[in-house]
C-alpha cells in the first residue's frame, strides 16, 4: 500500500466541505467553517512539537496572540493587509526560534509549564507596552469596507489557505529526514541523539514550523475581527483546547489534528447555543471520556484508520 | 526605610499564603507526576465552603478549616482513586489535559451555583503597629494558619508512616512496592492531601482576598511559580519558594508597579527553569 490516496481524499474533500459553505449556507454557517479552518491550522501546527516529537507544548496561544499584535501594528503603521500576514509569520518563526533554543532543554513538565509560562509572559509584556500596543484597551485595525458576507467569504477561503499550507507542510516533514528525526526524538531522545540527529536542530524546527501557521492565522484573525486586545489574544484556555483538539483527532497523524477541530468546533457550537449554562462542563465531560476511552483519538476508530494508515510513517505514532 | 519594612512584611504574608497555596499542588506533581490542573478551583471551592457556611449560618472561618479540610480531603481521595488513578502513568499530555476537562467541569458547576460575583468575608479586626508597620489581624491570622498547616504536613510527613510512605513512592515507586507500600492508596492520600491544603489556602484566602471562580486560573499560575522557584515535591520547597515569590511580588510591586509584580514572578520561574530547573532547595534527580 503506502499511497497516500485515501488520505489526500480524505483532505480534499474535507477543504471542499468547508470551502462550499457560501454557495447553500447562511453566515453563521460560513463563520463556523472559518472557525473550523483556523483552529485546524493551530492543531495542526502543533502537531509539529506536540505529535510528531512528543514535547507537550502549551504555547500555541503565544504564537497566535503576538501574530495577531505584530500583523494590527504593521497594519496600523500603513503596510498593506497581506504583507503584514507575511511580516507577522516571518517575525513569530523567528521569535520562536529563539524561544525554541532556550526552553527546549527541558522536558517533560518542565517543558509544559515553560511553554505556558511563554503564554502568560507574552500576554503580561503586551499589556503593560502601551506605548506600542495600546495596553490593556487593545488596538483597532482599520476596517474593510466590504459587505458583511463578502468579508466573511473572504477570511474563509484565508483560513482555508492557511489550513492548506500547515497541511502540506504537515505531509512534506512527514515524509522527510526531518519527519523522521523527529519521531526517533519521540521514542527516544537520546538514543536519536546517539545514532547522529541533531536533536537540538530538529526540536527547533519543528517549534519554528509549530509557531508560523499560528502567528498567519492569529494576524489573519486580527484583521477579521477589526480589534484586539491582551486577554482575547493570550489565552491559555485557546492554547489547551488546541491541544485537545489535536488529541481528540490522533496526535502524531497527517489528518487528525484538523478532524479533531472540526469535530471540537462543531460540539462547542451545539453546546453554546443548546446547553449555554454548562456547555464548558460538557466540554469537560468529552475531554474525560476522550482520554478513557479514545485515547488515540478519531483516527483510531476502525473506519478512519485507514487515514491514519495512509503513510508509512503514521506508524511509528504510538510507539510512546 | 520604613517602607521597606512594610514591604518586607507584606511579602512576607503574602508568601506564606503562596507556601500553603502551593505546596499541595507541588506533593501531588512530585509524588504522582501528574500536573493537578484542578489545584486553583480547589483553592476557590474551598474559599466559597467557607464565605457561605459563614455568610449563611454565621459559622467562622476558623471553625470551618477542620471541616473544609476534611470535605476537601475527601473529594481529592475519591477523584484520583475513580478517576485519575486510571491514567496515572500515562504520559504528562494525558493527565494534564484529564484534570483540565475535569477543572472546566467544576468551574463551570461553580459558576453556575455561585455566580462570579467576587465574595469576601471580612472580619474587622483591625491592624497592629510595630513602629511604622501596619499589620491587618485577619491577614495575620491567616498568615499564622497557612503557615501552621504547612508546618503540619511537614510533621505529618516527616514523622507518620503514612508520610514517609508518600516519601517513599515520590523517591522510588517500584521499590516502594516491593517494599510492600501500596502505591494506588498512597496515590489517592496524597491527592487527597493535595486538596485538603488547596481547601485550607481557600479558607484562608477567604478572608483576604475576594473568592470568585475567575481567578481559579491566577492561583493555578502562582502554584506553578512557587514549585519550580522551591523545588517540586516537597514541604521546604514550597516554603521557600512561596515565601521568595512573595518577597519578590511585593518589592517588584513596589518598584515597578502592581501589574510588573506578577511579570517578575514568571520572569523569576523562566530563569530559574533554565538555570536550577530542581529549584531552590530542590535535589537533584528528583525531577
Amino acid at each position: 500500500m503506502r499511497s497516500g490516496f485515501p488520505l489526500y481524499a480524505a483532505m480534499v474533500a474535507g477543504l471542499l466541505i468547508l470551502a462550499t459553505t457560501p454557495l447553500y449556507a447562511d453566515n453563521y454557517v460560513v463563520r463556523t467553517a472559518a472557525i473550523v479552518a483556523m483552529y485546524g491550522a493551530l492543531a495542526t501546527s502543533w502537531n509539529f512539537i506536540g505529535g510528531f516529537t512528543g514535547y507537550p507544548s502549551f504555547s500555541t496561544a503565544a504564537f497566535f496572540g503576538l501574530g495577531a499584535y505584530v500583523g494590527a501594528i504593521c497594519q496600523r503603521n500603513g503596510i498593506p493587509m497581506g504583507l503584514a500576514w507575511a511580516i507577522a509569520t516571518v517575525t513569530v518563526a523567528g521569535f520562536a526560534a529563539l524561544l525554541g533554543g532556550i526552553i527546549l532543554r527541558l522536558r517533560g513538565h518542565y517543558f509544559a509549564i515553560g511553554s505556558i509560562a511563554v503564554v502568560e509572559l507574552c500576554r503580561l509584556v503586551v499589556s503593560s507596552w502601551s506605548s506600542l500596543t495600546g495596553g490593556g484597551d487593545g488596538l483597532n485595525l482599520p476596517l474593510m469596507a466590504w459587505p458583511p458576507e463578502q468579508l466573511m467569504r473572504f477570511f474563509l477561503f484565508v483560513m482555508l489557505g492557511i489550513l492548506l499550507a500547515s497541511l502540506i507542510a504537515t505531509i512534506l516533514v512527514d515524509r522527510s529526514r526531518l519527519g523522521f528525526g523527529l519521531r526517533c526524538i519521540h521514542q527516544n531522545e537520546d538514543a536519536a541523539a546517539m545514532v547522529g540527529i541533531n536533536t537540538t536542530a530538529y526540536k527547533i524546527a519543528a517549534y519554528t514550523l509549530s509557531a508560523m501557521f499560528c502567528a498567519t492565522a492569529g494576524a489573519a484573525y486580527a484583521s477579521w475581527t477589526g480589534y484586539i486586545d491582551p486577554t482575547d489574544s493570550f489565552q491559555i484556555v485557546m492554547t489547551v483546547k488546541v491541544v485537545v483538539m489535536a488529541l481528540l483527532g490522533g496526535a502524531g497523524t497527517i489528518l487528525g489534528p484538523a478532524l479533531g477541530a472540526a469535530a471540537f468546533v462543531l460540539l462547542e457550537e451545539l453546546f453554546w447555543a443548546n446547553f449555554l449554562d454548562w456547555n464548558r462542563a460538557i466540554l469537560g465531560v468529552v475531554i474525560v471520556l476522550l482520554i478513557f476511552f479514545l485515547p488515540g483519538g478519531l483516527l483510531s476508530l476502525g473506519v478512519l484508520r485507514r487515514l491514519r494508515a495512509a503513510t508509512g510513517s503514521a506508524k511509528a505514532e504510538g510507539g510512546k | 526605610m520604613a517602607i521597606y519594612l512594610q514591604i518586607l512584611s507584606n511579602g512576607l504574608m503574602l508568601g506564606a499564603l503562596y507556601a500553603c497555596l502551593a505546596v499541595g499542588f507541588s506533593l501531588v506533581w512530585g509524588v504522582l507526576n501528574v500536573i493537578n490542573m484542578l489545584h486553583g478551583s480547589f483553592i476557590i471551592l474551598g474559599g466559597y465552603l467557607t464565605f457561605f457556611a459563614w455568610h449563611l449560618y454565621g459559622i467562622h472561618p476558623v471553625v470551618m478549616l477542620p471541616i473544609v479540610a476534611a470535605l476537601m480531603f475527601a473529594l481529592g481521595f475519591t477523584l484520583q482513586k475513580l478517576v485519575i488513578n486510571r491514567v496515572v502513568s500515562a504520559p504528562v499530555l494525558t493527565t494534564l489535559t484529564l484534570t483540565f476537562g475535569l477543572d472546566m467541569i467544576l468551574y463551570n458547576a461553580m459558576t453556575y451555583w455561585f455566580t462570579a460575583t467576587p465574595r469576601r468575608i471580612t472580619l474587622d479586626l483591625g491592624a497592629v503597629h510595630l513602629g511604622s508597620v501596619v499589620l491587618p489581624v485577619d491577614r495575620l491570622i491567616g498568615t499564622g494558619l497557612a503557615l501552621a498547616m504547612t508546618l503540619l504536613l511537614y510533621a505529618v510527613m516527616r514523622g507518620s508512616t503514612i508520610g514517609r510512605a508518600i516519601v517513599a513512592v515520590r523517591m522510588d515507586r517500584s521499590a516502594a512496592e516491593l517494599m510492600g507500600i501500596r502505591t494506588d492508596r498512597i496515590y489517592a492520600i496524597t491527592f487527597g492531601i493535595g486538596a485538603l491544603m488547596a481547601g485550607v489556602a481557600g479558607v484562608v484566602f477567604a478572608t483576604v482576598f475576594p473568592i470568585t471562580t475567575n481567578v481559579t486560573g491566577i492561583w493555578l499560575g502562582k502554584a506553578f511559580v512557587v514549585c519550580v522557584v522551591g523545588g517540586l515535591g516537597s514541604v521546604p520547597g514550597a516554603l521557600v519558594g512561596g515565601l521568595v515569590l512573595g518577597l519578590v511580588e511585593s518589592f517588584a510591586g513596589h518598584w515597578f508597579g502592581p501589574q510588573q509584580a506578577i511579570t517578575a514572578g514568571f520572569v523569576l520561574m523562566l530563569v530559574l527553569l533554565l538555570t536550577r530547573p530542581t529549584g531552590l532547595v530542590g535535589v537533584r534527580g528528583y525531577e
